[in-house]
């Protein structure tokens, strides 16, 4: 049971609670612009490269720079958005999908040619686990990255609950023509969208980062479980999306445990293709998702 | 002398590339051109169709599955059968829902496959591929044997050109259109969407996997970098969003011309030092997406826009009555 929990259950909340910040972006993209947003992994991985170096610069734990980054993942996000999307934002939507994707390939040559491919770390050395109640093992990297996803989770909450520019973000992803009748500015509202989009892309990323290293394919790694999470969540349903990165993230590093004797229940190189599985199978049976989201 | 026959050479193997990606464009084009579907996976497709393509025909060997040394139609067509069928399959799913839907799927597909060429070593021979492929005319003398190739890709161009453009024009291909312009009123009109966009899927997807079959026997080799996202899913979109969406001999002539250009900036970009080499590559990638952006915002339609058949006289009189 210890085992079940410190090698697969923490490492699927960790990895989960990952999932869960970047499918936020993703899920409110994919509602309030209406278009699948390829290029969201790629903000992730600019903005690890952008944390890592400003560790380099100030020496400084990735954590307290990470806002910084949060801060210029967010102003590439705008000027991509100006500059890219606000032009086709009157053509049909699948030409924003066909943009995003191009994007998410400019971007990345982008990171190659500036940072390079080589594997780098945001957090050097090897860190000793704490132990909990003689059984319970957990390194410090993973309470820091637990804690901190719960810290951004509530702020998001908050915004979406208590502010006046968190509602109208719901009020859009609920009925975007009702919301404009109502008089809810829609440019700020998908300013806000790329604001919140970016920067928790940006935390995700640097939390990913902190737990194995950087490296210029993680976000394209994590956009299918993104897109996963978002659709298991319901489109346009942002806890749906939090509760929706949780579960993937679970079923990942849960699917390798020896359920039946001492052979993984399924091979480890697979556990790529778990989110896949749960993408299909919520779309045959469910495609609105946990928490009844949009279907276009 | 020498120089020339070097320069006869490459030209051919622009050509032959050109061609084979001539194949993948036409493939896109009746799904995103006629159809409107947005495939993200295209270099899964291909994958598929370069693997199953090159496991039939193989010789007996011990590093992967093989050693059936089918010829090679067997392998085209089988390559081209299996595609249609993942098609299908994904198509059931996804195609009842918006284009973004099976956008997801597709690049999912593409990477189920990658796992698949990784985990599973005793069929695929893992990230060293799948080797000593039968090429089509490969006894012949030098450099006959390279025109003999040529030769086949083109007559393969050709014969998939003809047999989409006449689906362009026929009643099937104006259907398709509609669904693309105006889906309600298509439906109003009777027409069951979900089952023509399947169609359209499932014959791109088959197109691609042939264009698959021949790279594998083109190159004799094809290993898991045939699934890469850059060479076979990004430069198939600019060639068709730059050659003309919706226009077959723009998906052609923009096949060829990225063709043409992605290799001439490879030959500028090899000269320079190592390190230099490198980063310039990235830079390449990023100028090719940048022309996709300049082509989607300004000139939408491509070099060649698209033509809308007319309909035939004879049948206007019949719509008349």
């Amino acid at each position: 049971m210890a085992e079940f929990i410190n090698f697969y259950f923490i490492p699927g909340l960790i990895l989960g609670s990952i999932y869960a910040l970047g499918a936020i972006g993703i899920t409110m993209t994919f509602v309030i612009l209406r278009f699948a947003n390829f290029a969201h992994g790629e903000s992730m991985t600019l903005g690890v490269y952008f944390a890592w170096t400003l560790v380099q610069l100030t020496g400084l734990h990735p954590l307290v720079v990470m806002p910084i980054a949060m801060v210029l993942t967010v102003l590439y996000a705008l000027s991509i958005d100006r500059i890219f999307y606000k032009p086709l934002r009157n053509a049909p939507v699948v030409m924003l999908v066909v943009a995003s994707f191009g994007l998410m390939l400019m971007t990345r040559s982008v990171v190659q040619f500036f940072w390079g491919v080589q594997l780098k770390s945001v957090l050097p050395g090897i860190q000793r686990p704490i132990m909990v109640l003689d059984y319970l093992r957990i390194s410090p990297k993973h309470l820091l990255i637990i804690v901190s996803a719960l810290v951004l989770m509530f702020a998001v909450h908050y915004l979406l609950t208590y502010t006046k520019i968190g509602k109208a973000m719901r009020a859009m992803s609920d009925s975007p023509e009702l919301a404009r009748l109502t008089g809810i500015d829609t440019e700020k509202v998908v300013l806000a969208t790329w604001v919140v989009g970016a920067a928790l892309a940006c935390a995700a990323g640097v939390f990913l980062a902190i737990d194995t290293h950087v490296e210029t394919r993680m976000g394209f790694k994590l956009l299918l479980p993104m897109f996963a999470a978002a659709i298991l969540g319901g489109v346009g349903r942002p806890y749906g999306a939090l509760v929706g990165g949780l579960i993937i993230g679970l079923a990942e590093e849960i699917s390798s445990y020896p359920f039946f004797g001492t052979e993984p229940l399924l091979n480890p190189g697979y556990k790529a293709g778990v989110a896949f599985a749960i993408m299909i199978g919520i779309l045959i049976w469910r495609p609105s998702g946990l928490f009844k989201g949009k279907v276009f | 002398m020498d120089a020339f026959y070097g320069y006869m050479l490459y030209g051919i193997s622009l050509a032959t590339m050109g061609g084979i990606y001539a194949v993948l464009t036409l493939g896109l084009n009746v799904q995103w051109g006629f159809t409107g579907l947005f495939n993200a996976g295209i270099a899964g497709f291909f994958g598929i169709g370069a693997y199953t393509s090159a496991i039939l025909t193989t010789a007996p060997t011990h590093r992967h599955l093989g050693g059936y040394e089918m010829p090679y139609v067997v392998g085209f067509l089988a390559a081209m059968l299996l595609c249609g069928i993942i098609a299908y399959l994904v198509g059931k799913v996804c195609l009842r829902l918006r284009s973004d839907y099976l956008a997801i799927a597709t690049i999912g597909i593409a990477e189920i496959f990658r796992l698949i060429l990784k985990n599973e070593t005793w069929a695929t021979n893992g990230p060293r591929g799948v080797s000593e492929i039968p090429k089509p005319f490969e006894h012949w003398p030098e450099p006959w044997n390279q025109f003999a190739f040529l030769a086949l890709v083109l007559i393969i161009v050709a014969i998939v050109y003809v047999l989409v453009e006449v689906a362009r024009k026929s009643p099937w291909g104006r259907v398709m259109t509609a669904i693309r312009e105006n889906e309600p009123s298509a439906k109003a009109a009777g027409k069951n969407v979900e089952v023509f966009r399947m169609e359209g899927f499932v014959i791109g997807c088959m197109i691609m996997a042939l264009a698959g079959a021949l790279m594998a026997h083109y190159l004799k080799f094809v290993d898991p970098n045939a699934t890469d996202p850059l060479l076979a899913t990004f430069l198939v979109w600019v060639m068709l969003i730059v050659g003309g969406s919706a226009n077959n001999k723009g998906a052609i002539l923009g096949a060829f011309l990225m063709w043409v250009v992605w290799s001439a900036t490879e030959i500028v970009t090899s000269r320079l030092p190592d390190e230099l080499a490198i980063r310039a590559a990235y830079i390449r990638i990023f100028l090719i997406g940048l022309m996709l952006q300049i082509f989607l915002q300004r000139f939408p339609q491509g070099i060649l826009p698209e033509k809308r058949p007319t309909v035939p006289k004879s049948n206007q009189n019949n719509e008349a009555l």
